[in-house]
């Protein structure tokens, strides 16, 4: 728990550097998967398999003229892309990567999470308005009512999972989830509704397909990144990814036993030895960067599937159908808890 | 004539500056008669009302469509549309053309179907000035049309689903299309602009390499148009984003004139090759789709079915040209090209050619025609005046997209801003064909 500051501030390298290179692996990703999906190849002339091509992206995006509107406040206009990166890097230091590799260990983690979530709606807000143009306004107001309708149900959903665990520390969730047999501790098997409503309101509140309304191409032509040009758009761009992968960790973190290995306790009886050892410390970051992959292909793959939802759908869906289910959920997990302890 | 004897130029020399100011004033009024209302005053003292400026460049509108809307949040209030930023007087262009030289311009309008355009073109000269087309450049025509037809509506597919946010969509369709184009190429010579039909015919015949692409074009696409309607026909999004957007009752589209899948998915049974049929569609077994519903997802499912009796219809021109054999163009040198056998060996042919190219077919003076075909948009037709020479004294276009571009305004005014570009998605508009 109480790790020397050296250590901590090792983490802290790493875990910024690892996301800022997940960040480019997972525009690869991106544009792979959809590729595959779309029967052509994808990327393929940068580097081996196309695999510098994000490289090539960020080099295009920083040698790019930085064009300000001129009717754009530029103070605001260059603070937003940069609020969004923060943030995204921000939500990084609360997940436990493996049993002790946290950068902050705060017995409300969860909390923090939700708070941060709730800001990063500032960047995308304050982008549309200080563009001064109408696609993006009316982008930056869709992206803050979206975000306050699905953070009501979200919030709901990690209530449950807090119920469940008796603390708000995202550590001890994920310790909590340890008990049962094999995999059945975790809590997507103690709470499924949480887990899928928890995973839609994921979505929307990363604003990825098929909740990306804030941009939506077609209609608002980019909406809130309209006016960004050159490296400020990149900040968007790699905000982005490292939302919807830190997204991909919380969902892990909370309903897919972190960074528990499957059938950990199983293992360790038949291998005494890795109790707190490197190597089950290694296998952890392993595993909860392989499950985190695996929500971070769910995103894409939902993203080249699905049409996007309009408006009235997106607020129908979130207060008629999430909001209810989200209630009754967290009602009916106290109440189990009541029952069963 | 008056031109040439004017001897003051000041008035003509200051005409054309006070021209283009009154254009600009004109594209002006759109968007301030919105702001204002009319009268000058502000209209919206709270100013919870936003007048956006929707293209020409937008992404979403197909071309170059300009739509002003007046929105409140997110509701449409109003809506002027403005079109004409590619127009290129091609009806004026017709008249300085032989009936043959202007063919290739008809490519140029609807650049999705551009064979449909060129058989349209064709059958009105034919009928205008009475050439008789052999049986099998008629069944190479109605098969090639049809084609042009899916071709068209994979276009509307794709980009209907793209602009839905469906990107990957796009991508299948399109590859469906670019068999085609395959398709093209090996019967045409050309893949976009195909230019393949002749005044009293077809430029070539289809070769066995060109019948095989079709037939394995129509064996694997039903399967790629079930296996679209698996993920689209139950998808809960892209259902609800369609059922009950842009409802038209079958009187509105009447009243407004609306032609193709737009009216037959509001409840009205009219398609040319029914019941005037032309080609050959009074000898082939196809059945034209129809939805009462007149909302998007009723012209999503006309579209989709349509596509489908297409391939039908190719299917069974494919059997017709097993048994039909012959020429495929008139034998007539007075009024179609000579083969080109005759030109390149033949005295009388290379004089026929040099005579065809130059003074082409001339019909009888003060012959006039109206011809219009099904395209994949809705009835395509071409007005006609001769006055005995090579040249139409008139050339009039009556072309789907701009009748169908009238339904437009009707249908935006009370949408929301996510459903207008199904809306200009399901109206299905090319701007090449609107503007002429």
């Amino acid at each position: 728990m109480n790790l020397a500051w050296y250590w901590t501030a090792l983490i802290a390298f790493l875990i910024v550097n690892f996301l800022l290179v997940s960040a480019s692996v997972l525009v690869y990703a991106e544009r792979k998967v959809s590729g595959y999906m779309q029967n052509r190849p994808g990327p393929n002339r940068v580097g081996p398999f196309g695999f510098l091509q994000p490289f090539a992206d960020v080099l295009k995006l920083v040698m790019k003229e930085n064009i300000v509107p001129a009717m754009a406040n530029p103070f605001v206009h260059s603070l937003a892309p940069m609020m969004m990166v923060v943030i995204a890097m921000t939500a990084g230091a609360l997940i436990p990567f493996a049993h002790n590799v946290v950068i902050a260990d705060m017995d409300v983690s969860v909390l923090v999470l939700l708070a941060l979530t709730s800001i990063s709606v500032y960047g995308v807000t304050l982008a549309g308005w200080s563009s001064n143009s109408k696609y993006s306004l009316l982008g930056g107001l869709r992206s803050s009512a979206q975000m306050i309708s699905y953070e009501l149900s979200m919030g709901l959903a990690v209530l449950s999972v807090v119920l469940i665990a008796g603390s708000l520390s995202l550590t001890d969730i994920v310790v909590d989830q340890s008990g049962g047999w094999g995999i059945l501790g975790w809590n997507v098997f103690r709470n499924p509704l949480g887990c899928i409503l928890f995973i839609v309101t994921a979505f929307a509140e990363t604003n990825r397909a098929p909740f990306d309304l804030p941009e939506a191409e077609q209609e608002l032509v980019g909406g809130y990144h309209t006016e960004y040009s050159g490296m400020k758009f990149g900040m968007f761009f790699l905000a982005e990814y490292v939302n919807f992968f830190i997204a991909s960790f919380v969902i892990v973190t909370l309903f897919f036993g972190g960074y528990m290995l499957p059938f950990e306790s199983l293992i360790i009886a038949q291998f005494p030895g890795l109790e707190g050892s490197l190597t089950l410390m290694a296998l952890q970051i392993g595993t909860v960067i392989l499950k985190a992959g695996f929500f971070a292909y769910v995103f894409i793959w939902v993203r080249w599937t699905l049409p996007r939802f309009k408006y009235q759908q997106l607020m129908t869906l979130g207060w008629k159908y999430l909001l209810p289910i989200a209630l009754v959920n967290a009602l009916l997990v106290a109440v189990g808890l009541i029952i069963f302890s | 004539m008056s031109s040439i004897s004017q001897t003051d130029w000041s008035e003509t020399l200051k005409f054309w500056p006070r021209h283009n100011e009154a254009l600009y004033k004109r594209l002006e009024t759109k968007h301030s008669w919105l702001e204002t209302s009319g009268d000058g005053a502000p209209a919206d003292p709270l100013e919870h009302e936003m007048v956006l400026n929707i293209g020409p460049q937008h992404p979403a509108t197909h071309g170059v469509l300009r739509c002003v809307v007046k929105l409140d949040g997110e509701t449409i209030e109003r809506s002027v549309l403005d079109i004409g930023y590619l127009h290129r007087g091609i009806e004026k262009i017709a008249e300085n053309k032989t009936y043959q030289e202007f063919m290739p311009y008809t490519d140029r309008m609807d650049y999705l179907q551009p064979y449909a355009n060129n058989v349209a073109w064709c059958l009105a000269v034919e009928k205008l000035a009475a050439i008789e087309v052999p049986e099998r450049a008629q069944w190479i025509r109605m098969m090639m049309s049809e084609l042009a037809r899916i071709s068209a509506h994979l276009i509307w597919m794709g980009v209907g689903l793209m602009d839905a946010g469906a990107v990957s969509v796009f991508l299948w369709t399109f590859q469906y299309r670019e068999d085609i184009y395959a398709i093209f190429d090996e019967v045409a010579g050309a893949r976009l602009t195909v230019s393949h039909s002749r005044i009293g015919g077809v430029a070539t015949d289809v070769n066995e390499t060109g019948i095989g692409l079709i037939k394995d074009f129509t064996d694997r696409f039903p399967e790629a148009v079930e296996s679209w309607e698996k993920l689209l026909n139950r998808n809960r999004i892209w259902i609800d984003r369609n059922v009950g957007i842009g409802q038209m009752s079958a009187d509105d589209v009447v009243r407004m004139g609306l032609t193709g899948p737009n009216l037959r998915g509001s409840g009205v049974a009219h398609d040319i090759r029914r019941f005037e049929p032309y080609l050959k569609y009074d000898e082939v077994d196809f059945i034209i789709p129809i939805r009462t519903e007149g909302d998007a997802l009723a012209r999503y499912f006309v579209r989709l079915e349509e596509m489908k009796e297409s391939v039908k219809i190719i299917r069974q021109c494919l059997e017709k040209l097993k048994t039909v054999k012959g020429p495929v163009r008139t034998d007539d040198a007075k009024r179609a090209y000579p083969n080109k056998d005759e030109v390149y060996y033949s005295m009388e042919g290379l004089i026929h050619d040099f005579m065809y190219t130059d003074t082409g077919v001339a019909p009888p003076k003060g012959a006039a025609t109206y011809h219009a075909i099904e395209a994949a948009k809705g009835e395509l037709g071409f007005y006609l005046q001769s006055d005995g020479t090579g040249y139409p004294w008139r050339a009039r276009m009556n072309s789907p997209s701009f009748t169908n571009l009238q339904g437009l305004e009707h249908l935006l005014e009370g949408a929301h801003m996510g459903d207008m570009v199904i809306l200009i998605g399901t109206v299905d508009p090319v701007l090449g064909e609107a503007d002429k």
